[in-house]
């Protein structure tokens, strides 16, 4: 066991939606390494609560980097420094005695802060209404082995199915754009079989809905493949182009319905 | 006994049961359905898949989540797969094969006709999930993959990497998505179901806090539905998420629903071992790297300091191998638990605190290469080394058990059904299907077969069969519920003591684990019985909640959790004393034979412990539901 950090933070405190926010200052001290994150911040706050302060509100809940619900922004990094992991899984053994670490809540059009480091990211849950599915009620379905899909196909559905939506790929980019997101929706279920009769209903659906939610058009910087703790590949971003675009460019029945012009 | 525990198991042959039942429960006519309002409380697998079925189906639904969004739910962490009798493998495997294996892995504690059920729906479960886009593992011939789990000599699971219950419950959360804009659910995320509210004995809506705003607000329905998962963080530290919790059934069961079999909690033995005081929650490393993997401790105490790989082969005890040569590693998790928790306790294990087992994957490296073992568990590998800063493909994993699933929950009858009318219990919030001890890749499989098949065929029998009179949220029921919900809000925050919830919360854990975890005994357990409601004292006297009620304030939500907790762990303790014998999770040391096996008393305790509130400060009233077995011989249950 190595011994503990002190370290210096600078947290975004704002108290509800319309209140003004500010950076405020906290010493954490005698932190352990073997510690995640977000152990770290329960025990700042304990600290807090304890001394008659005002615990951080941050958003968290299964700790083990799959439900999506952590993320903030640590030192300028969606998630923090480790590649391909979670604010959960990140452990303070990435940190050095004496750090200051800035923490701040996803910034984007599209995820209002609700307090502190908790954003309201249910604009994500919207863009999977208008599309994200494939339409197969409980009851209809054949047997499992009569549509064989090859191992490949299968397999990059899984890689771009591995979302977590927490939305880092928005934080991430420069113009807070949910591109990452909603293609990574659009390839899983385009991948497979069973999602071609929607295929481009839902492209159409999903882009259009991503728009009206605020969030901003894709340039291809590239940040958002580099913040997903899930590693999903922006290839999914031009397979979710081209998907759009054949669908703009024929399908007029499928835009009348999707309502995208 | 003032409860009526009617299981309302259907006549006839077992595997006709399910059917003749759907032939026989009332229907409501589709035209009708949308007059009908459904409440259903939690959306993982069996919130999400019931809500959206129900609303296929036609009903209006209200589902509620605490999570920002119901994709959240904790089902998602599910790692290793999903059981279904399909036979695909040709190895042997049949509808009846799954029954038996889940009634005997859950110790001959849990009803034949339940299960029987579960096991004839698990195929209809993998149809469904693989329409709905699940990308499950494959064969190079595009049929899909099957691995093996803990409990069973069959392949039967299914898989998504490591990463299944996501998978599953994408799925499901996706056709809840697809309901919600048809407009036939209701979504209310980040709200907190704090009542139920029963008109005449009879469940009509709940009471909820909306977590951003703070407002207590009243839901009226015609029914019920909880899935609300399992009361593991009651040992604090588990492999559940930081917000799963007791409060949504403890409040039913204030309300009259029996709890059952509330002793009967799943130590998983596969979690990452605990790395300080600071630990707020453990890892689980899915079952299924038991396939693979051996687990072992050194044969002399004095070889637990060495770095693994100075411990010679012949120098290490291999001992599940050893004591259960049929099953080996992939003996039960009850069991895997015990073997290794006497391994620490015999000062053979490793690790900080000798609180540790190695996971070994050298052989299955060295027979299969490293490309093949990271294809199966890569995600899991790079997982436990992201927390534990040690390679897993050079150095074995250190495991150690952790609480993990409950397999008591709230009492249901067939049709899932509580004892209070209109409450049902889906998931793993109700008590039905795992008797004492749960297989490894059950839990996906009862949580889905619930919401898809169950209870979208039941509710409509119960709405048929009853007649409801209308109720509006201005009935004195509610408001009486609301005024109820306030107070303790207003209690909670008024106390401004020294001490904060989470420090009442791992106290708790610690009674909980060292008295009422892996071995229990009377003494304990009534050490257990002291300690619990002194703590509680102190709580209400000296629990310091920060803010206020009208915002967001997660110090008031996990406060009124732990409250909740401190009422339920007592209940826990006094049913794993109650209960003279050991099956399944439940490990009374009295009760053992001389090498250490778990010694039932079929004679004695072949019943479903359901127990009913009597009050503040009352002990709570036993009620029996005998558990009849015709159709499989109660034997010991042996893997050796």
């Amino acid at each position: 066991m190595s011994a503990g950090l002190n370290l210096t933070l600078h947290v975004w405190r704002q108290a509800g939606p319309n209140a003004a926010g500010r950076m405020v200052d906290y010493k954490a001290t005698d932190i352990s390494p073997e510690m995640s994150f977000l152990e770290m911040l329960d025990v700042v706050n304990e600290r807090l609560i304890e001394s008659g302060g005002d615990p951080i509100a941050f958003d968290h809940d299964c700790r083990e980097g799959i439900c999506g619900m952590c993320g903030v922004m640590i030192n300028g990094a969606a998630h923090g420094p480790m590649k391909l992991t979670t604010a959960c899984q990140l452990h303070m053994r990435t940190f050095k005695d004496g750090d200051e670490i800035t923490i701040e809540p996803w910034r984007a059009a599209g995820f209002p802060v609700v307090r502190d480091l908790v954003v309201d990211r249910s604009a994500l849950d919207r863009i999977i209404q208008a599309g994200g599915y494939i339409s197969a009620p409980t009851g209809s379905a054949q047997d499992a082995n009569a549509l064989p899909i090859p191992k490949q196909d299968a397999d990059e559905a899984m890689d771009a199915a591995a979302c977590i939506g927490c939305g880092a790929c928005v934080a991430a980019c420069p113009n807070s754009s949910a591109s990452l997101f909603t293609s990574a929706k659009i390839t899983h279920l385009g991948k497979l079989p069973q999602g071609q009769p929607e295929r481009y209903r839902r492209a159409l659906s999903m882009v259009a809905q991503m728009d009206l939610e605020g969030f901003g058009g894709c340039t291809l910087f590239g940040e958002c493949q580099e913040a997903c703790p899930k590693g999903i590949s922006i290839d999914s971003i031009t397979q979710m182009n081209r998907d759009y675009l054949w669908a703009s460019l024929t399908k007029r029945e499928e835009k009348k319905v999707a309502g995208a012009g | 006994m003032t409860v009526k525990l009617d299981s309302k198991i259907p006549g006839g042959p077992l595997a006709e049961k399910w059917d003749a039942h759907r032939f026989e429960m009332k229907l409501v006519n589709p035209a009708n359905k949308r007059k009908y309002h459904v409440i259903v409380v939690g959306s993982g697998l069996a919130g999400a898949a019931a809500a959206a079925s129900m609303s296929e189906l036609g009903y209006n639904v209200s589902c509620f989540a605490y999570q920002d969004s119901p994709r959240r739910a904790h089902s998602i962490a599910a790692q290793g797969g999903i059981n279904a009798a399909k036979n695909y493998r040709n190895d042997g495997d049949s509808i009846r094969r799954l029954f038996y294996d889940t009634i005997k892995g859950g110790d001959f504690r849990a009803r034949e006709a339940n299960v029987y059920r579960l096991a004839q729906i698990s195929v209809d479960i993998i149809d469904q999930c693989v329409a709905q886009g699940v990308p499950f593992a494959r064969e190079y011939g595009g049929l899909l993959a099957n691995r093996s789990f803990g409990g069973a000599q069959v392949s039967r699971t299914f898989y998504a990497r490591g990463q299944t219950g996501q998978q599953l419950l994408l799925g499901a959360y996706q056709a809840l998505e697809k309901e919600i804009a048809h407009g036939s659910v209701t979504m209310y995320s980040r709200h907190e179901m704090l009542d139920l509210v029963t008109i005449d004995g009879v469940a009509r809506g709940i009471i909820t806090r909306d977590m951003v705003s703070g407002k207590i607000e009243a839901h009226v329905a015609d029914a019920v539905v909880l899935g609300t998962g399992g009361y593991g963080n009651v040992f604090y530290l588990s492999t559940n998420a930081k917000g799963c919790n007791v409060t949504a059934t403890w409040r039913a069961h204030k309300k009259g629903a029996a709890f059952a079999n509330p002793c009967y909690t799943q130590i998983h033995p596969t979690c990452i071992p605990q790395s300080g005081d600071h630990q707020s929650k453990l890892t689980l490393m899915s079952e299924s790297l038991r396939n693979d993997g051996r687990v072992w401790v050194p044969k002399r105490r004095e070889d637990c300091g060495k770095h693994p790989s100075e411990i010679a082969e012949d120098d290490r005890d291999y001992y599940l191998e050893r004591k259960y040569p049929s099953f080996g590693n992939l003996s039960p998790r009850d069991i895997a638990s015990r073997a290794a928790k006497e391994a620490c306790d015999d000062g053979r294990g490793v690790g900080p605190g000798g609180r540790g087992v190695y996971l070994d994957f050298a052989d299955a490296i060295k027979r299969l290469g490293k490309a093949a073992i990271e294809e199966r568990y890569g995600n899991l590998f790079e997982m436990y080394e992201r927390i534990t800063a040690e390679d897993p493909y050079t150095v074995p994993m250190r495991i150690y058990p952790a609480s993990h699933y409950s397999m008591g929950g709230l009492w249901v009858d067939y049709n899932l059904m509580s004892n209070v009318q209109g409450l049902h219990v889906i998931g793993e919030a109700n008590f039905s299907d795992h008797g004492a001890n749960r297989l490894g890749a059950s839990a996906l499989m009862q949580g889905l077969g619930d919401g898809y098949y169950v209870i979208p065929n039941t509710i409509g029998h119960y709405l048929a069969s009853n007649k409801l009179g209308k109720v509006t949220a201005d009935h004195p029921e509610f408001r009486a519920a609301i005024e109820q919900v306030e107070g303790r809000q207003r209690r909670l925050l008024g106390i401004k003591g020294k001490r904060t919830p989470d420090s009442f919360h791992k106290e708790l854990g610690k009674i909980m684990w060292e008295k009422c975890g892996m071995a229990r005994n009377a003494k304990g357990l009534n050490e257990a019985l002291q300690e619990i409601p002194a703590l509680r004292e102190e709580f209400w006297q000296n629990v310091t909640v920060p803010g206020s009620g009208e915002e967001l304030n997660q110090s008031l939500e996990k406060a009124g959790r732990v409250a909740d907790f401190l009422e339920f762990g007592e209940l826990l303790v006094t049913d794993a004393l109650h209960r003279e014998e050991s099956c399944g999770g439940h490990f009374r040391e009295e009760h053992q034979t001389e090498d250490g096996e778990a010694k039932r008393n079929d004679e004695q305790f072949a019943y479903v412990a359901a127990w009913e509130y009597a009050g503040e400060g009352k002990s709570p009233i036993l009620n029996k539901e005998p558990l009849v077995f015709e159709n499989v011989h109660l034997a010991t249950r042996s893997y050796k």
